[in-house]
Protein backbone atom coordinates (compact mmCIF):
# COMPACT_ATOMS: atom_id res chain seq x y z
CA UNK A 1 0.00 0.00 0.00
CA UNK A 2 1.09 3.48 -0.84
CA UNK A 3 0.70 6.60 0.77
CA UNK A 4 -0.84 9.50 -0.56
CA UNK A 5 -0.41 13.27 -0.72
CA UNK A 6 -1.89 16.10 -2.40
CA UNK A 7 0.95 17.98 -4.46
CA UNK A 8 -1.62 20.61 -6.65
CA UNK A 9 -4.92 22.18 -5.82
CA UNK A 10 -6.70 24.61 -7.99
CA UNK A 11 -10.42 25.97 -7.84
CA UNK A 12 -12.83 28.45 -9.24
CA UNK A 13 -15.85 29.30 -7.23
CA UNK A 14 -17.79 31.97 -5.61
CA UNK A 15 -14.70 33.01 -3.04
CA UNK A 16 -12.08 33.10 -5.57
CA UNK A 17 -10.83 32.07 -8.43
CA UNK A 18 -7.87 30.77 -7.19
CA UNK A 19 -6.76 28.85 -4.03
CA UNK A 20 -5.16 31.41 -2.51
CA UNK A 21 -7.87 34.07 -2.84
CA UNK A 22 -10.61 30.91 -1.96
CA UNK A 23 -8.87 30.34 1.31
CA UNK A 24 -8.01 34.09 1.94
CA UNK A 25 -11.90 34.65 2.14
CA UNK A 26 -12.53 31.38 4.06
CA UNK A 27 -10.47 33.21 6.72
CA UNK A 28 -12.56 36.57 6.45
CA UNK A 29 -15.90 34.72 6.47
CA UNK A 30 -16.78 36.57 2.79
CA UNK A 31 -19.83 35.69 1.83
CA UNK A 32 -20.18 34.56 -1.90
CA UNK A 33 -23.51 34.33 -2.19
CA UNK A 34 -25.51 37.14 -3.93
CA UNK A 35 -28.48 37.76 -6.51
CA UNK A 36 -28.26 35.49 -9.55
CA UNK A 37 -27.38 37.07 -12.96
CA UNK A 38 -28.92 35.25 -15.94
CA UNK A 39 -31.70 34.98 -18.47
CA UNK A 40 -35.22 34.62 -17.39
CA UNK A 41 -33.48 34.65 -13.49
CA UNK A 42 -37.21 37.31 -12.54
CA UNK A 43 -38.98 33.85 -13.19
CA UNK A 44 -37.74 31.88 -10.41
CA UNK A 45 -38.68 32.24 -6.98
CA UNK A 46 -35.11 31.62 -5.59
CA UNK A 47 -32.85 34.26 -7.16
CA UNK A 48 -29.86 33.81 -5.10
CA UNK A 49 -26.39 31.88 -5.34
CA UNK A 50 -23.01 31.36 -5.00
CA UNK A 51 -22.54 32.47 -8.76
CA UNK A 52 -18.61 32.52 -10.07
CA UNK A 53 -18.49 36.62 -11.66
CA UNK A 54 -15.72 37.51 -13.94
CA UNK A 55 -14.31 34.14 -14.92
CA UNK A 56 -14.44 35.74 -18.28
CA UNK A 57 -14.28 32.31 -20.47
CA UNK A 58 -14.01 34.05 -24.01
CA UNK A 59 -10.45 35.49 -22.76
CA UNK A 60 -9.52 32.17 -21.60
CA UNK A 61 -10.37 29.87 -24.23
CA UNK A 62 -10.79 30.48 -28.19
CA UNK A 63 -14.01 30.21 -30.04
CA UNK A 64 -12.90 26.49 -31.28
CA UNK A 65 -12.71 25.70 -27.68
CA UNK A 66 -16.27 27.68 -26.54
CA UNK A 67 -17.89 24.87 -28.87
CA UNK A 68 -16.87 22.08 -27.31
CA UNK A 69 -16.75 23.34 -23.45
CA UNK A 70 -19.68 23.83 -21.40
CA UNK A 71 -19.24 26.11 -17.85
CA UNK A 72 -18.65 22.84 -15.83
CA UNK A 73 -15.94 22.34 -18.54
CA UNK A 74 -14.25 25.52 -18.26
CA UNK A 75 -14.17 25.62 -14.68
CA UNK A 76 -12.87 22.35 -14.31
CA UNK A 77 -9.82 23.24 -16.85
CA UNK A 78 -8.82 26.25 -15.36
CA UNK A 79 -8.77 24.64 -11.63
CA UNK A 80 -7.39 21.57 -13.19
CA UNK A 81 -4.22 23.78 -14.43
CA UNK A 82 -3.73 25.60 -11.21
CA UNK A 83 -3.48 21.87 -9.81
CA UNK A 84 -1.40 20.65 -11.83
CA UNK A 85 0.86 23.95 -12.26
CA UNK A 86 1.44 23.88 -8.46
CA UNK A 87 2.19 20.26 -8.49
CA UNK A 88 4.81 20.31 -11.24
CA UNK A 89 4.59 17.77 -12.81
CA UNK A 90 4.58 17.01 -16.69
CA UNK A 91 3.33 14.32 -17.96
CA UNK A 92 4.84 12.23 -20.87
CA UNK A 93 6.47 8.26 -21.04
CA UNK A 94 5.15 6.11 -18.43
CA UNK A 95 3.39 8.31 -16.04
CA UNK A 96 1.68 9.63 -19.08
CA UNK A 97 0.49 6.16 -19.56
CA UNK A 98 -0.45 5.63 -16.06
CA UNK A 99 -1.61 8.83 -14.17
CA UNK A 100 -5.19 9.47 -15.06
CA UNK A 101 -8.04 12.00 -13.73
CA UNK A 102 -11.54 11.25 -12.23
CA UNK A 103 -13.64 13.92 -11.48
CA UNK A 104 -17.03 14.20 -10.22
CA UNK A 105 -20.20 15.72 -11.82
CA UNK A 106 -24.33 15.60 -10.87
CA UNK A 107 -25.58 17.05 -14.03
CA UNK A 108 -22.67 17.85 -16.27
CA UNK A 109 -23.38 20.30 -18.83
CA UNK A 110 -26.70 21.69 -17.66
CA UNK A 111 -26.58 24.87 -19.14
CA UNK A 112 -26.08 23.38 -22.82
CA UNK A 113 -29.33 21.36 -22.19
CA UNK A 114 -31.00 24.61 -21.13
CA UNK A 115 -29.63 26.40 -23.68
CA UNK A 116 -30.52 23.60 -26.81
CA UNK A 117 -34.01 22.90 -25.07
CA UNK A 118 -34.99 26.77 -25.19
CA UNK A 119 -33.59 26.80 -29.14
CA UNK A 120 -35.89 24.28 -29.71
CA UNK A 121 -38.49 24.36 -27.57
CA UNK A 122 -39.51 27.60 -26.99
CA UNK A 123 -37.78 29.03 -30.20
CA UNK A 124 -38.76 26.48 -32.55
CA UNK A 125 -35.65 26.09 -33.99
CA UNK A 126 -35.42 22.98 -35.61
CA UNK A 127 -31.60 22.43 -35.81
CA UNK A 128 -29.02 22.76 -33.17
CA UNK A 129 -25.25 23.40 -33.02
CA UNK A 130 -23.18 19.54 -33.73
CA UNK A 131 -21.55 19.65 -30.71
CA UNK A 132 -24.49 19.51 -28.04
CA UNK A 133 -23.57 16.15 -27.47
CA UNK A 134 -19.57 16.31 -26.54
CA UNK A 135 -20.08 19.65 -24.94
CA UNK A 136 -23.31 18.53 -22.60
CA UNK A 137 -21.85 15.03 -21.90
CA UNK A 138 -21.04 14.21 -17.95
CA UNK A 139 -16.80 13.08 -18.55
CA UNK A 140 -16.99 15.96 -21.17
CA UNK A 141 -14.51 18.03 -18.19
CA UNK A 142 -12.11 14.73 -17.28
CA UNK A 143 -11.93 14.04 -21.18
CA UNK A 144 -10.65 17.59 -21.57
CA UNK A 145 -8.68 17.62 -18.61
CA UNK A 146 -7.11 14.32 -19.87
CA UNK A 147 -6.27 15.58 -23.76
CA UNK A 148 -5.16 18.91 -21.89
CA UNK A 149 -2.19 17.61 -19.90
CA UNK A 150 -1.76 14.07 -21.84
CA UNK A 151 -2.95 11.82 -19.08
CA UNK A 152 -3.36 8.40 -20.85
CA UNK A 153 -4.51 6.35 -17.66
CA UNK A 154 -7.99 5.83 -15.92
CA UNK A 155 -10.14 8.12 -16.42
CA UNK A 156 -13.95 8.57 -15.86
CA UNK A 157 -16.55 10.26 -14.27
CA UNK A 158 -18.35 9.90 -10.90
CA UNK A 159 -22.14 10.72 -10.31
CA UNK A 160 -23.26 11.05 -7.89
CA UNK A 161 -25.16 14.10 -6.61
CA UNK A 162 -23.78 16.11 -3.86
CA UNK A 163 -21.21 13.18 -3.20
CA UNK A 164 -20.06 13.06 -6.85
CA UNK A 165 -16.90 14.69 -5.77
CA UNK A 166 -15.83 12.77 -3.14
CA UNK A 167 -16.26 9.83 -4.37
CA UNK A 168 -14.31 10.57 -7.64
CA UNK A 169 -11.82 11.61 -4.93
CA UNK A 170 -12.03 8.49 -3.16
CA UNK A 171 -11.56 6.33 -6.30
CA UNK A 172 -8.59 8.47 -7.22
CA UNK A 173 -6.67 8.36 -4.07
CA UNK A 174 -7.47 4.07 -3.59
CA UNK A 175 -6.42 4.23 -7.18
CA UNK A 176 -2.96 5.92 -6.15
CA UNK A 177 -2.65 4.08 -2.97
CA UNK A 178 -3.07 0.34 -4.50
CA UNK A 179 -0.25 1.40 -7.02
CA UNK A 180 -2.47 1.05 -9.91
CA UNK A 181 -1.44 5.26 -10.62
CA UNK A 182 1.34 6.83 -9.45
CA UNK A 183 -1.00 10.10 -9.77
CA UNK A 184 -4.24 11.02 -10.17
CA UNK A 185 -5.88 14.19 -11.31
CA UNK A 186 -9.52 14.36 -9.20
CA UNK A 187 -11.94 16.75 -7.77
CA UNK A 188 -14.78 17.79 -9.66
CA UNK A 189 -17.42 20.38 -10.71
CA UNK A 190 -20.94 21.77 -11.68
CA UNK A 191 -22.90 24.44 -13.04
CA UNK A 192 -26.11 24.40 -12.62
CA UNK A 193 -27.10 28.16 -11.99
CA UNK A 194 -28.93 28.66 -15.29
CA UNK A 195 -32.73 29.29 -15.36
CA UNK A 196 -33.81 25.55 -15.56
CA UNK A 197 -31.32 23.88 -13.55
CA UNK A 198 -32.10 26.60 -10.44
CA UNK A 199 -35.95 25.51 -11.68
CA UNK A 200 -35.17 22.12 -11.38
CA UNK A 201 -34.70 22.79 -7.32
CA UNK A 202 -37.11 25.12 -6.52
CA UNK A 203 -39.50 22.10 -7.20
CA UNK A 204 -38.06 20.09 -4.01
CA UNK A 205 -39.12 23.31 -1.77
CA UNK A 206 -36.14 22.87 0.15
CA UNK A 207 -33.76 26.65 -0.98
CA UNK A 208 -33.78 29.24 1.09
CA UNK A 209 -34.63 32.51 -0.81
CA UNK A 210 -32.41 34.79 1.39
CA UNK A 211 -29.32 33.09 2.77
CA UNK A 212 -27.23 29.44 3.92
CA UNK A 213 -27.20 28.92 7.63
CA UNK A 214 -26.32 25.61 8.56
CA UNK A 215 -26.48 24.52 11.96
CA UNK A 216 -28.52 27.58 12.72
CA UNK A 217 -32.28 27.27 14.38
CA UNK A 218 -33.04 29.68 12.00
CA UNK A 219 -32.12 27.63 9.11
CA UNK A 220 -33.80 27.85 5.88
CA UNK A 221 -32.76 25.33 2.97
CA UNK A 222 -29.72 25.38 0.88
CA UNK A 223 -28.83 28.08 -1.73
CA UNK A 224 -27.05 26.54 -5.08
CA UNK A 225 -22.82 27.34 -5.70
CA UNK A 226 -21.10 26.42 -8.64
CA UNK A 227 -17.86 26.24 -9.88
CA UNK A 228 -14.59 23.53 -9.57
CA UNK A 229 -12.48 22.00 -6.93
CA UNK A 230 -9.43 19.80 -8.54
CA UNK A 231 -6.03 18.67 -7.21
CA UNK A 232 -2.70 16.21 -7.71
CA UNK A 233 -3.26 12.80 -5.70
CA UNK A 234 0.51 11.44 -5.82
CA UNK A 235 2.25 8.65 -4.53
CA UNK A 236 4.11 9.36 -1.38
CA UNK A 237 7.08 8.51 -2.39
CA UNK A 238 7.42 9.52 -6.17
CA UNK A 239 6.53 13.33 -4.63
CA UNK A 240 9.51 13.12 -2.43
CA UNK A 241 11.89 11.65 -4.93
CA UNK A 242 11.23 14.75 -6.81
CA UNK A 243 11.12 16.99 -3.95
CA UNK A 244 7.26 18.08 -4.31
CA UNK A 245 5.79 20.95 -1.95
CA UNK A 246 2.93 18.33 0.03
CA UNK A 247 0.07 20.20 1.34
CA UNK A 248 -1.29 16.92 3.17
CA UNK A 249 -1.86 13.45 3.38
CA UNK A 250 -5.14 11.69 2.65
CA UNK A 251 -5.20 8.66 4.77
CA UNK A 252 -8.63 6.72 3.97
CA UNK A 253 -12.11 7.25 2.86
CA UNK A 254 -15.08 5.32 2.96
CA UNK A 255 -18.56 5.23 0.94
CA UNK A 256 -21.99 3.71 2.23
CA UNK A 257 -25.34 3.58 1.04
CA UNK A 258 -28.39 4.25 3.43
CA UNK A 259 -30.43 2.16 1.11
CA UNK A 260 -33.83 3.77 2.87
CA UNK A 261 -34.72 7.14 1.03
CA UNK A 262 -34.09 9.35 -2.09
CA UNK A 263 -33.51 12.31 -0.75
CA UNK A 264 -34.11 12.14 3.89
CA UNK A 265 -30.56 11.67 4.90
CA UNK A 266 -29.92 8.80 7.58
CA UNK A 267 -28.14 9.17 10.72
CA UNK A 268 -26.95 5.64 10.60
CA UNK A 269 -25.44 5.91 7.02
CA UNK A 270 -23.66 9.62 7.83
CA UNK A 271 -22.24 7.63 10.79
CA UNK A 272 -21.56 4.41 8.87
CA UNK A 273 -19.40 6.34 6.70
CA UNK A 274 -17.48 8.33 9.21
CA UNK A 275 -16.64 5.35 11.27
CA UNK A 276 -15.42 3.33 7.60
CA UNK A 277 -12.92 6.56 7.31
CA UNK A 278 -11.63 6.14 11.04
CA UNK A 279 -11.17 2.79 10.25
CA UNK A 280 -10.03 2.40 6.79
CA UNK A 281 -6.97 5.59 8.16
CA UNK A 282 -6.20 3.44 11.01
CA UNK A 283 -6.97 6.26 13.39
CA UNK A 284 -9.05 6.98 16.68
CA UNK A 285 -11.77 9.19 16.11
CA UNK A 286 -10.36 11.50 18.93
CA UNK A 287 -7.25 12.39 16.98
CA UNK A 288 -9.98 14.12 14.23
CA UNK A 289 -9.58 18.19 15.19
CA UNK A 290 -11.86 19.08 12.69
CA UNK A 291 -14.65 18.21 9.90
CA UNK A 292 -15.62 19.82 7.01
CA UNK A 293 -19.43 19.17 7.35
CA UNK A 294 -21.82 18.37 4.31
CA UNK A 295 -23.93 21.29 6.58
CA UNK A 296 -26.59 21.92 3.75
CA UNK A 297 -28.34 24.65 5.67
CA UNK A 298 -31.73 22.23 5.62
CA UNK A 299 -33.16 21.33 8.37
CA UNK A 300 -32.62 17.35 7.79
CA UNK A 301 -28.98 17.26 6.88
CA UNK A 302 -27.61 19.46 9.68
CA UNK A 303 -29.54 17.80 12.44
CA UNK A 304 -28.76 14.00 11.15
CA UNK A 305 -25.45 15.40 10.67
CA UNK A 306 -24.60 16.67 14.04
CA UNK A 307 -26.31 13.24 15.33
CA UNK A 308 -23.81 10.68 13.45
CA UNK A 309 -21.27 13.06 14.73
CA UNK A 310 -22.13 12.24 18.25
CA UNK A 311 -22.89 9.01 17.34
CA UNK A 312 -19.42 8.43 15.46
CA UNK A 313 -17.09 10.59 18.38
CA UNK A 314 -19.16 10.52 21.49
CA UNK A 315 -17.47 12.71 24.12
CA UNK A 316 -15.17 13.56 21.68
CA UNK A 317 -17.70 15.15 19.61
CA UNK A 318 -17.92 18.55 21.80
CA UNK A 319 -14.18 19.36 21.84
CA UNK A 320 -14.20 18.60 17.81
CA UNK A 321 -14.59 21.30 15.01
CA UNK A 322 -17.37 21.39 12.76
CA UNK A 323 -17.86 24.16 9.69
CA UNK A 324 -19.92 24.26 6.50
CA UNK A 325 -18.12 26.64 4.27
CA UNK A 326 -21.30 26.43 2.13
CA UNK A 327 -22.66 29.21 3.91
CA UNK A 328 -19.84 31.35 1.93
CA UNK A 329 -19.50 29.47 -1.50
CA UNK A 330 -22.98 27.90 -1.30
CA UNK A 331 -23.69 23.93 -2.53
CA UNK A 332 -21.66 22.88 -5.43
CA UNK A 333 -23.32 19.91 -5.68
CA UNK A 334 -21.20 17.42 -7.77
CA UNK A 335 -17.85 20.01 -7.20
CA UNK A 336 -18.92 20.56 -3.77
CA UNK A 337 -16.63 18.18 -2.21
CA UNK A 338 -13.34 19.15 -3.99
CA UNK A 339 -14.07 22.61 -3.19
CA UNK A 340 -14.81 22.18 0.83
CA UNK A 341 -11.40 20.33 0.85
CA UNK A 342 -9.70 23.10 0.74
CA UNK A 343 -10.85 23.97 3.73
CA UNK A 344 -9.48 20.67 4.90
CA UNK A 345 -6.10 21.61 3.47
CA UNK A 346 -6.40 25.16 4.93
CA UNK A 347 -7.10 23.76 8.43
CA UNK A 348 -4.30 21.04 8.53
CA UNK A 349 -1.42 22.96 6.58
CA UNK A 350 -2.31 27.06 7.91
CA UNK A 351 -4.12 25.87 11.22
CA UNK A 352 -7.28 27.98 10.50
CA UNK A 353 -10.22 27.11 10.51
CA UNK A 354 -13.03 28.28 7.91
CA UNK A 355 -16.23 29.48 9.66
CA UNK A 356 -19.79 28.62 9.55
CA UNK A 357 -21.22 32.28 8.62
CA UNK A 358 -24.49 33.10 8.58
CA UNK A 359 -24.77 31.77 11.94
CA UNK A 360 -27.57 33.46 13.85
CA UNK A 361 -29.55 31.29 16.99
CA UNK A 362 -27.85 27.90 18.81
CA UNK A 363 -30.39 24.85 17.48
CA UNK A 364 -30.34 22.05 20.19
CA UNK A 365 -30.19 19.23 17.61
CA UNK A 366 -26.94 20.92 16.11
CA UNK A 367 -25.31 21.34 19.60
CA UNK A 368 -21.40 20.75 18.39
CA UNK A 369 -18.51 24.02 17.82
CA UNK A 370 -19.18 24.51 14.66
CA UNK A 371 -17.17 27.51 14.34
CA UNK A 372 -19.84 30.40 14.22
CA UNK A 373 -18.97 32.92 11.95
CA UNK A 374 -15.39 33.96 12.53
CA UNK A 375 -12.21 31.84 11.55
CA UNK A 376 -10.52 30.43 14.17
CA UNK A 377 -6.70 29.24 14.75
CA UNK A 378 -6.33 25.85 16.09
CA UNK A 379 -3.60 22.81 15.39
CA UNK A 380 -5.66 20.00 13.72
CA UNK A 381 -3.47 17.03 12.26
CA UNK A 382 -6.65 15.11 11.40
CA UNK A 383 -9.62 16.14 9.56
CA UNK A 384 -12.48 14.57 7.84
CA UNK A 385 -14.73 15.73 4.54
CA UNK A 386 -18.38 14.90 4.92
CA UNK A 387 -20.72 14.29 1.73
CA UNK A 388 -23.77 12.89 1.95
CA UNK A 389 -26.11 12.68 -1.35
CA UNK A 390 -29.20 12.64 -2.64
CA UNK A 391 -30.12 8.52 -3.29
CA UNK A 392 -28.52 7.91 0.40
CA UNK A 393 -25.04 8.06 -1.28
CA UNK A 394 -22.43 8.53 1.25
CA UNK A 395 -18.29 9.31 1.08
CA UNK A 396 -16.05 10.55 3.78
CA UNK A 397 -12.56 11.21 3.34
CA UNK A 398 -9.45 11.54 6.02
CA UNK A 399 -6.61 13.99 5.68
CA UNK A 400 -3.65 14.44 7.68
CA UNK A 401 -1.20 17.52 8.06
CA UNK A 402 2.23 16.34 7.03
CA UNK B 1 -22.37 38.99 -50.07
CA UNK B 2 -22.60 36.04 -52.86
CA UNK B 3 -23.37 32.95 -51.52
CA UNK B 4 -19.74 31.83 -52.39
CA UNK B 5 -18.31 34.70 -50.74
CA UNK B 6 -20.25 33.65 -47.83
CA UNK B 7 -19.05 30.13 -48.33
CA UNK B 8 -15.86 30.79 -48.40
CA UNK B 9 -16.20 32.94 -45.10
CA UNK B 10 -17.68 30.34 -42.99
CA UNK B 11 -14.93 27.92 -44.84
CA UNK B 12 -11.91 30.45 -43.91
CA UNK B 13 -13.29 30.96 -40.19
CA UNK B 14 -13.61 27.20 -39.66
CA UNK B 15 -10.33 26.71 -41.13
CA UNK B 16 -9.18 29.69 -39.03
CA UNK B 17 -7.09 30.88 -42.54
CA UNK B 18 -8.25 34.18 -44.48
CA UNK B 19 -10.48 34.54 -46.58
CA UNK B 20 -8.35 35.23 -49.48
CA UNK B 21 -6.40 31.53 -49.02
CA UNK B 22 -9.59 29.88 -50.07
CA UNK B 23 -10.00 29.03 -53.33
CA UNK B 24 -13.41 27.56 -55.30
CA UNK B 25 -10.82 24.60 -56.39
CA UNK B 26 -9.56 24.33 -52.58
CA UNK B 27 -11.20 20.60 -51.21
CA UNK B 28 -12.10 20.65 -47.05
CA UNK B 29 -8.70 19.14 -47.05
CA UNK B 30 -7.07 21.17 -48.58
CA UNK B 31 -7.96 23.58 -46.00
CA UNK B 32 -6.99 21.34 -43.02
CA UNK B 33 -10.65 21.00 -42.12
CA UNK B 34 -11.38 17.42 -40.19
CA UNK B 35 -14.62 15.54 -40.23
CA UNK B 36 -16.31 17.19 -37.02
CA UNK B 37 -14.89 20.64 -38.93
CA UNK B 38 -17.07 19.53 -41.57
CA UNK B 39 -19.90 18.95 -39.62
CA UNK B 40 -19.37 22.64 -38.11
CA UNK B 41 -18.72 23.75 -41.41
CA UNK B 42 -22.40 22.31 -43.10
CA UNK B 43 -23.92 23.61 -39.47
CA UNK B 44 -23.14 26.67 -40.35
CA UNK B 45 -24.28 26.78 -43.49
CA UNK B 46 -27.62 26.28 -43.02
CA UNK B 47 -27.62 28.28 -40.24
CA UNK B 48 -26.48 30.90 -42.54
CA UNK B 49 -28.76 30.49 -45.94
CA UNK B 50 -31.63 28.51 -43.91
CA UNK B 51 -31.71 25.77 -45.62
CA UNK B 52 -31.29 21.84 -44.52
CA UNK B 53 -28.27 19.97 -46.18
CA UNK B 54 -28.56 16.21 -46.28
CA UNK B 55 -25.36 15.26 -45.21
CA UNK B 56 -24.75 12.14 -42.88
CA UNK B 57 -21.24 11.77 -41.53
CA UNK B 58 -21.10 8.01 -41.74
CA UNK B 59 -21.59 8.31 -45.59
CA UNK B 60 -20.21 11.35 -47.04
CA UNK B 61 -20.01 10.53 -50.49
CA UNK B 62 -23.77 8.70 -50.82
CA UNK B 63 -25.85 11.79 -50.27
CA UNK B 64 -26.49 14.18 -52.56
CA UNK B 65 -24.63 17.55 -51.65
CA UNK B 66 -20.93 16.90 -52.69
CA UNK B 67 -18.55 18.46 -50.18
CA UNK B 68 -15.58 17.58 -52.54
CA UNK B 69 -14.67 21.50 -53.25
CA UNK B 70 -15.91 24.86 -52.10
CA UNK B 71 -17.28 25.15 -55.64
CA UNK B 72 -19.47 21.91 -55.22
CA UNK B 73 -20.59 23.19 -51.33
CA UNK B 74 -21.31 26.62 -53.61
CA UNK B 75 -23.45 24.63 -55.97
CA UNK B 76 -25.19 22.42 -53.70
CA UNK B 77 -26.52 25.25 -51.65
CA UNK B 78 -27.24 27.10 -55.14
CA UNK B 79 -29.89 24.29 -55.90
CA UNK B 80 -31.15 23.96 -52.61
CA UNK B 81 -31.92 27.48 -52.09
CA UNK B 82 -33.53 27.42 -56.24
CA UNK B 83 -35.75 24.29 -54.66
CA UNK B 84 -37.20 26.72 -51.81
CA UNK B 85 -38.11 28.79 -54.44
Amino acid sequence: MKRVVITGAGTINALGLNVPDTMAAMQNGVCGIGPLEFRDVDRLSIQIGGQVKNFEAEARYNRQQMSLYDRFTQFTLAAAKQAIDQSGLTFSGELSAKAGVVLGTAGGGVSTWDDNYRAVYEEGKNRVHPFVVPKLMNNAAAAHVSMEHNLKGPSFTVSTACASSNHAMAQAFAMVRSGMAPVMVTGGSESMLCFGGVKAWEGLRVMSRDACRPFSANRNGMVQGEGAGVFVFEDYDHARARGADILCEVIGFAMTSDASDIVMPSKAGAARAMKGALQDAQINGDQVGYINAHGTGTTANDKTECAAVADVFGAHADRLMISSTKSMHGHLIGGTGAVELLACIMALRDGVIAPTIGYQEPDPECALDVVPNVARDAKVTVALSNAFAFGGMNAVIALRKI
Amino acid sequence: MSIQDQVIAILAEQAVLEPSDVTMASTLEDLGIDSMGVVESIFAIEEAFDVSVPFNANQPGASDFDISSVASIVAGIERLKAEQG
